[in-house]
């Protein structure tokens, strides 16, 4: 190991790890060249490819490499959360009929196509414009975008460097949900933890919000799929011994780790397009079925977050400015207050950070803070992590009617894919106010607000 | 021939046995897709030729599963059978018979994303077989 592990958890999340080898995979990531200060996971830590899930570690520009399992293979997996001017009194009755419009006009699960057929050049400027591309075709605003990590679009996307496998899989993908983990949820705050900062992201008790959990479909998947597969055959031009194969990386300092960046911003971008297309979409669903126009609905995107993403950016370490390469594997950048990536309206108070939970618990907003800006590359977890695998999960089901529990604990939900909400119960998951404590706790992230989950629809 | 699912937090493991090589792989890409679709439903209308390279056997399966997955993601491909015409520890060539999907008679039954290097093996059983593992990320 060249540089020490850091895992950032609580004795109850540590005993609940069992057999589940994240611990290791943050040991072996400590390996890799270049690497800076320390190997990270953040307390929803499992088990990934290469690199756990929640983990984070940021990478020398000169020295240091890129690895596709330290981004994920849903490149840009992450969430939007939309506000609205509605309140709990008003819809709660319409809830059941606003979850089967929602399940009507978003398309989820395997084999979904989206409304649109992009042409080769629409899809490329997809690929270099992300929600850009989205709200000039009609699919939102341009305020949409100020609340958007990076504006909605990553710099440096080359279409080139994509292959024609992902171009084929992202043509008729675009405005889809997604299957599996994915979700489209009605939401309603719940408890507000900072008062000042509810205020400024628009937060307010009661308040009926709407939280979009998508990424890159299979478009980003054949992205990570390629240069993962060039860099385990070209795994020697590294230099050193891989501890595990999926480690696979390049130097950032090469073609194909500079190849592989431009690859990535462009599934990237092409997640920020979709969140943005399935947002407009949840909008015109919502006036719909609620017969109100957009200024009676008053739906504003109050933040979207990457969680499976790398970065270059300017970091301090050991009390220096230094541009590095950070790798976010479910983990959230949470920017401090007064950073200038961090929007006017919101730079008092820090970045909005979006930590959904499992289909029956909610999420919370969180703020950034300095405290991970030092520690933690400005990072923080990203949702509550699996930790029963899907097959015991399905077991665990039997004689089990899942929508009828759910609706029991107050939750609408409707799923296309059988067998979907078998492997999404809750009990699946950690428990989301663990995992929460000890970022705030931690000095990570400050706890915002609470929402609890009315209505949810899955792939 | 033969597969089971082994436990993986978030994914899916399988462990495919096989008499010989060439039942082995078979075995792999049939475990593929029983688990994407009822194979029952699936006709074997079309042939496809795969001819895969890799570093080691592991390396094979991974690119070979890789190939017959992008087949079903990118071109909506269903397998029916694979028969393994030839087989090195670096190579193989398969014919796999099939058609295109059609969702008036084809049911999806889980949607397999990726096939990952984690924990992939192909070993030799003591007694002369062989057990190959693989995780799917899905």
């Amino acid at each position: 190991m060249r540089v020490p592990g850091l895992l950032y958890t609580s004795e109850k999340l540590m005993k609940g790890m069992g057999a589940d080898e994240g611990p290791r995979q943050v040991a072996n990531v400590a390996h890799l060249p270049g690497i800076v200060k320390g190997s990270l996971a953040m307390p929803d830590m499992h088990w990934g490819y290469g690199f756990p899930i929640g983990g984070v570690a940021a990478f020398d520009l000169d020295e240091g490499i890129v690895s596709p399992g330290g981004v994920g293979y849903d490149i840009n997996c992450g969430c939007r959360l939309m506000t609205t001017s509605l309140r709990l009194p008003d819809v709660r009755e319409r809830i059941p009929a606003l979850v089967t419009a929602l399940f009507q006009n978003v398309p989820s699960g395997v084999g979904s196509r989206g409304p649109l057929k992009l042409s080769p050049k629409e899809e490329r400027q997809v690929l270099i414009e992300g929600a850009a591309w989205a709200v000039r075709q009609g699919w939102g605003t341009e305020a949409d975008l100020e609340a958007t990590e990076d504006g909605g679009a990553m710099a440096g996307a080359d279409p080139e460097k994509v292959s024609d496998r992902a171009l084929l899989r992202g043509k008729e993908q675009l405005g889809t949900l997604g299957s599996g983990n994915h979700f489209l949820e009605i939401e309603v705050v719940e408890e507000i933890f900072d008062e000042q900062a509810a205020a400024a992201f628009g937060l307010e008790p009661e308040q009926i919000c709407v939280l979009i959990h998508s990424g890159s479909r299979g478009f980003g998947y054949q992205v990570c799929d390629d240069y993962l597969a060039q860099m385990v055959k070209h795994a020697g031009e590294i230099g050193i011994d891989l501890p595990d194969r999926q480690l696979a990386c390049a130097r950032l300092n090469s073609t194909r780790g500079r190849d592989y960046l431009a690859a990535m911003a462009c599934a990237a971008n092409y997640a920020w397009a979709n969140r943005q297309m399935l947002m407009h979409r949840t909008r015109e669903t919502f006036e719909k079925a609620l017969g109100m126009g957009p200024r009676e609905l008053g739906m504003r995107l109050l933040y979207d977050v990457c969680h499976n993403i790398a970065k270059i950016e300017t970091l301090p370490v050991d009390g220096k400015e230094i541009r590095l390469c950070v790798h976010r594997k479910g983990a959230t950048r949470a920017f401090p207050p007064g950073h200038p990536d961090v929007p006017p309206a919101y730079r008092k108070v820090g970045q909005p950070v979006l930590i959904p939970g499992d289909m029956g618990t909610g999420s919370y907003v969180l703020a950034g803070t300095k405290g991970a800006f030092t520690e933690t590359f400005g990072s923080t977890c990203h949702g509550a992590g699996r930790v029963m695998s899907r097959t015991q999960a399905t077991k665990s089901c039997r004689g089990r009617s899942i929508p009828r529990e759910m609706a029991e604990r107050g939750v609408i939900v409707m799923a296309s894919g059988r067998g979907t909400l078998q492997e999404e119960i809750p009990e699946a998951y950690k428990n989301l106010d663990d995992v929460v404590e000890v970022v705030h706790r931690a000095g990570l992230s400050r706890k915002v607000a609470k929402l609890r989950t009315l209505g949810c629809i899955k792939g | 021939m033969g597969y089971r699912i082994f436990d993986h937090t978030a994914d899916l493991g399988v462990e495919v046995t096989g008499a010989t090589l060439e039942k082995l792989y078979a075995g792999a890409a049939f475990a593929l897709f029983d688990l994407l679709t009822d194979l029952s439903s699936v006709r074997a209308g079309r042939s496809r030729e795969f001819d895969v390279l890799g570093e080691n056997p592991a390396d094979l399966l991974v690119n070979f599963l890789r190939e017959i997955l992008y087949a079903w993601n990118g071109e909506g491909f269903l397998m029916k059978s694979c028969f393994i015409r030839q087989i090195t520890p670096t190579r193989l060539r398969a014919v796999l018979r099939g058609e295109g999907f059609d969702p008036a008679r084809h049911r999806i039954l889980k949607e397999i994303k990726a096939v990952t290097y984690h924990q992939s093996s192909v070993l030799e059983t003591p007694e002369g077989g062989w057990v190959a593992r693989v995780v799917f990320d899905v």
